[in-house]
């Protein structure tokens, strides 16, 4: 029975991604590209080059974050849709941060990364606390959190943080994250170290889901919070607690992209989307810090890769999107998926 | 001899378990027929095939001779069967007539709903059956045993020539229970037939002429129900001799461990339900607490359990106030308790076996340390556990989900007890299992007690309140209502006092 599952679990993702890629191709061919050149231009574009393969994993990065967001609160059964505020706040408070204090890289660093988590975890705490105790759904609340923090934090950078100006400074380079060493070797792309914090973070919030004591509760509390209140644990605190985490890491990719990539903020006409994107990620790797690593990296790829379609085989980046959306498509509908295979053994066993 | 149903050989397999395997089920007319089994053993499946809601592998259906094929329930419906939900689907304000003609309304000329046809028409067969229900009373306003009458009559209404009743003294009181034996009998005095789905052998003996037996999906046979006996029916059930005797020596009661003073509590919907109670439950002896569901047993329960907060009164344990505290307080202090509602309540049923065996205990050593788990110790620890309360599980990484009911159970008792609390509450601890789980489940109890423990049992079975309890407290309207010794006392009595009549010795002259 276990087995089974787990292998569902591997089995599906990768049947929908093969089934979001089968439909992208007919969609190409049905609009007259060839998919043949259109995704191999994808896949040059992904890792044709040591500069495309620093760029893809630059954008994973802060997918692995978001995912983990999202993926954590939906261990506790929650629907944090406000990653994406989580990241927008923590990306303007790291390079708040960053641009503000004089220190040396050991301090400066970690205080403009603890500042995006704490930010994060604030946006998580509110709409965690009004769950607990007040039973408001949190999907509502993450949903206008995600607005408060784009309309606050465009006021913030443009009459706070510059004089009118559309992005602001840049970080001072004690709390960058950006490497000369990762750059250099992958032809000066944009790869920073984040993606060692973001793998590490991914251990860490595997170790607290599978293995402590914190982790076993939430997990609890998401499966049955009847059974878990009977056990004796604090319902509300889990509930608070799973939104904090999630709201710290959502704020930690924010960062990645405030400290590493950008070293800057600038006033967005919407969303960054790598909140919501996150979503996908946490849906496709199952809601498992290594699945979500994977995912990230699968989101990653189709999202550099989408560069190079356009000027290596003519197919529109709007198509890209529009595979993505195929994948996510069939990942939700995983039932179906999973009611065919156990269909189709049904058919072998007899 | 005529049959009404015959149902031959029936096979109706699901993806990876053979849920009917040859089954076949003649039903006589004008007789009472038992299908008997333990749960899980596809008693259900059976009448969901007659039902037309599953379609069979293999088999045939006749009806009156006739070879049918019943692909949806309306099909059933005109065949003349109609069934007796175990939950009843009644619309509770509305009156008793609107329950019954809900899709099927005589109209006046003009197109309206001819609620005075319907009525005199139902009067005269609640009449005919002697089933005294008033059809202009509204369901809220009526007893359950009166609310099954109404489902009856919704089948009769219907034109059921066969009539399916699905578990239907699972939530009677005795009086009530034998009420529903008289009925049954009038019916098919009236040339009406009936299949009776129940796992208590009792009611097959009062009632029924004869019995058909499923067990793990496969027939056993078909008896005669005047040439068996109650022994010989639970060996055909479970397939193994079982002891219906619970082997107990007399209680020694010693200090009082729990004791309960003026309790006063609320459900969910602040509606009083514990209305001043008291009670005592002392080391070495098992009370047990007689009542009709919704009489403030749950209340009392999770009030004593910390779930529910409690508006006054006082609750000691050992002497010591653990009023209001919070459960993992309560539990610690050494209550144990076994919940009414298993899958709510009881288990994370997503979680896995062994890591449900550290539901309470998960947070100390050896379990955790500085709030890592250790998984070695918490799987170690639950295979023993699977050992010595026989837990019948693949390992302990299964999930909880996946048990049988009787397991689940096996697994919750195993947890509760294994921590010796002082105080030890089961709560329906046999509700819904087959006869050998429930065999285990009493003696772990008086086990328990005899350990010096005091147990407190909760339950709307009369048979197990009397067999297992030193003690019985009835409880009645959120009120303790009387205390007697088993011994002195007897269904009847019990029966009576459940249903709010005085306490006077109503058992007399009997």
């Amino acid at each position: 029975m276990t087995t089974n599952q787990k292998r569902y679990a591997i089995l599906i993702p990768i049947i929908s991604v093969l089934l979001g890629i089968i439909a992208g191709a007919i969609i190409m061919l049905l609009s007259g590209y060839n998919p043949i050149a259109g995704y191999a231009a994808l896949f040059r574009g992904a890792f044709g080059d040591s500069y495309a393969i620093g760029e893809t994993i630059r954008r994973t990065t802060p997918y692995i974050l978001s995912g983990l967001a999202i993926a954590f609160a939906f261990r506790a059964s929650l629907f944090n849709i406000g990653a994406e505020g989580q990241v927008i706040v923590g990306w303007l408070t790291a390079v708040w941060v960053g641009m503000s204090i004089d220190a040396p890289m050991i301090i400066h660093l970690p205080l403009a990364l603890l500042a995006a988590a704490f930010a994060g975890a604030l946006w998580g705490f509110i709409p965690g606390l009004l769950k607990a105790k007040l039973g408001v759904h949190e999907v509502i609340v993450t949903i206008m959190m995600n607005y408060i923090a784009l309309f606050t934090t465009n006021e913030i950078i443009r009459n706070v943080l510059t004089d009118h100006k559309t992005t602001t400074e840049s970080i001072k380079g004690s709390a960058s994250m950006a490497s000369e060493w990762l750059s250099s070797m992958t032809y000066y792309s944009r790869l920073h170290y984040g993606i060692l914090l973001a793998l590490f973070i991914a251990v860490v919030i595997w170790f607290i889901i599978e293995r402590t004591t914190l982790g076993y509760e939430i997990k609890a509390v998401g499966f049955n919070p009847h059974a878990s209140k009977y056990a004796g644990m604090n319902v509300s605190k889990n509930i608070i607690l799973a939104m904090v985490i999630s709201g710290a890491l959502g704020g930690l990719a924010g960062a990645m992209e405030g400290l590493g990539t950008y070293g800057n903020i600038s006033v967005m006409s919407g969303f960054s989307n790598i909140g919501f994107d996150g979503i996908a990620v946490a849906l496709l790797g199952a809601n498992t810090p290594l699945g979500v690593v994977l995912a990230a990296l699968l989101f990653g790829s189709l999202k550099e890769g989408a560069n190079e379609m356009p000027t290596g085989a003519g197919v529109p980046t709007e198509l890209v999107d529009i595979i993505i959306a195929l994948i996510i498509f069939f990942v939700a509908s995983s039932y179906i998926i999973r009611w065919a295979l156990l269909r189709y053994k049904g058919r072998k066993a007899k | 001899m005529e049959y009404v149903i015959e149902m031959l050989n029936i096979r109706k397999e699901f993806p990876g378990v053979i849920a009917n395997d040859n089954i076949t089920l003649q039903l006589k007319k004008g007789e009472i027929h038992a299908l008997l089994g333990e749960n899980g053993a596809g008693k259900s499946t059976l009448m969901n095939v007659l039902f037309g809601l599953y379609q069979p592998e293999k088999g045939h259906i006749r009806i009156r001779g006739k070879e049918v094929e019943i692909t949806n329930p309306n099909i059933a419906n005109e065949l003349g069967i109609g069934m007796v939900h175990q939950h009843f689907m009644l619309v509770e304000p509305f009156t008793v007539t609107q329950n019954i003609i809900l899709g099927k309304e005589p109209k006046t000329k003009t197109g309206r709903i001819d609620i005075k046809r319907a009525e005199n028409e139902i009067r005269e067969l609640s009449d005919r059956y002697g089933l005294k229900v008033d059809p202009t009373a509204k369901i809220r306003d009526i007893s359950v045993g009166m609310q099954q009458r109404v489902e009856i009559l919704k089948t009769l209404y219907r034109g059921a020539e066969v009539l399916i009743f699905d578990e239907p003294t699972a939530v009677l009181t005795p009086q009530e229970i034998n009420e529903l034996m008289d009925i049954m009998r009038s019916l098919v005095k009236e040339g009406k037939s009936i299949i009776l789905i129940t796992h208590k052998l009792k009611e097959i003996m009062q009632v029924a002429d004869r019995c058909t037996i499923i067990r793990r999906g496969k027939g056993i046979g078909t008896v005669n129900v005047a040439e068996t006996n109650v022994n010989e029916l639970a060996s055909l059930m479970v397939g193994r001799e079982v002891s219906f005797e619970i082997d107990k020596k007399p209680a020694e009661p010693k200090e009082a461990v729990l004791e309960i003073k003026d309790l006063q509590v609320k459900d969910a919907r602040k509606v009083d339900m514990v209305k001043g109670l008291d009670l005592e439950v002392r080391a070495g002896e098992i009370v047990g607490i007689a009542g009709v569901d919704g009489n403030g047993q749950s209340e009392l329960i999770e009030a004593i359990t910390g779930l529910t907060r409690v508006q006054s009164g006082q609750i000691l344990l050992n002497n010591e106030d653990i009023t209001n505290k919070s459960p993992r307080k309560i539990t610690e202090s050494g209550v144990g308790h076994i919940p009414q509602d298993r899958h709510k309540f009881g288990l994370v049923l997503d979680y896995t076996v062994g890591e449900n065996m550290v539901l309470q205990t998960y947070y100390k050593e050896p379990f955790s340390k500085r709030g890592i788990l250790n998984l070695k110790e918490i799987y170690r620890y639950a295979k023993k556990m699977i050992g010595d309360y026989d837990v019948r599980t693949p390992n302990a990484n299964t999930k909880a989900r996946s048990l049988s009911g009787g397991n689940q159970q096996k697994a919750i008792i195993g947890r509760e007890v294994d921590r010796s609390p002082d105080l030890l509450i089961a709560a329906q601890p046999t509700r819904g299992l087959d006869v050998g789980a429930i065999e285990f489940i009493h003696k772990k109890l008086v086990e328990e007690r005899d350990k010096g423990r005091a147990v407190l049992l909760i339950s709307f079975e009369l048979d197990e309140i009397l067999d297992v309890s030193d003690r019985i407290a009835v409880m009645f309207d959120g009120k303790v209502v009387a205390d007697l010794k088993p011994e002195d006392t007897n269904e009847q009595e019990l029966g009576l006092l459940m249903a709010g009549s005085e306490s006077q010795r109503a058992g007399e002259g009997k």
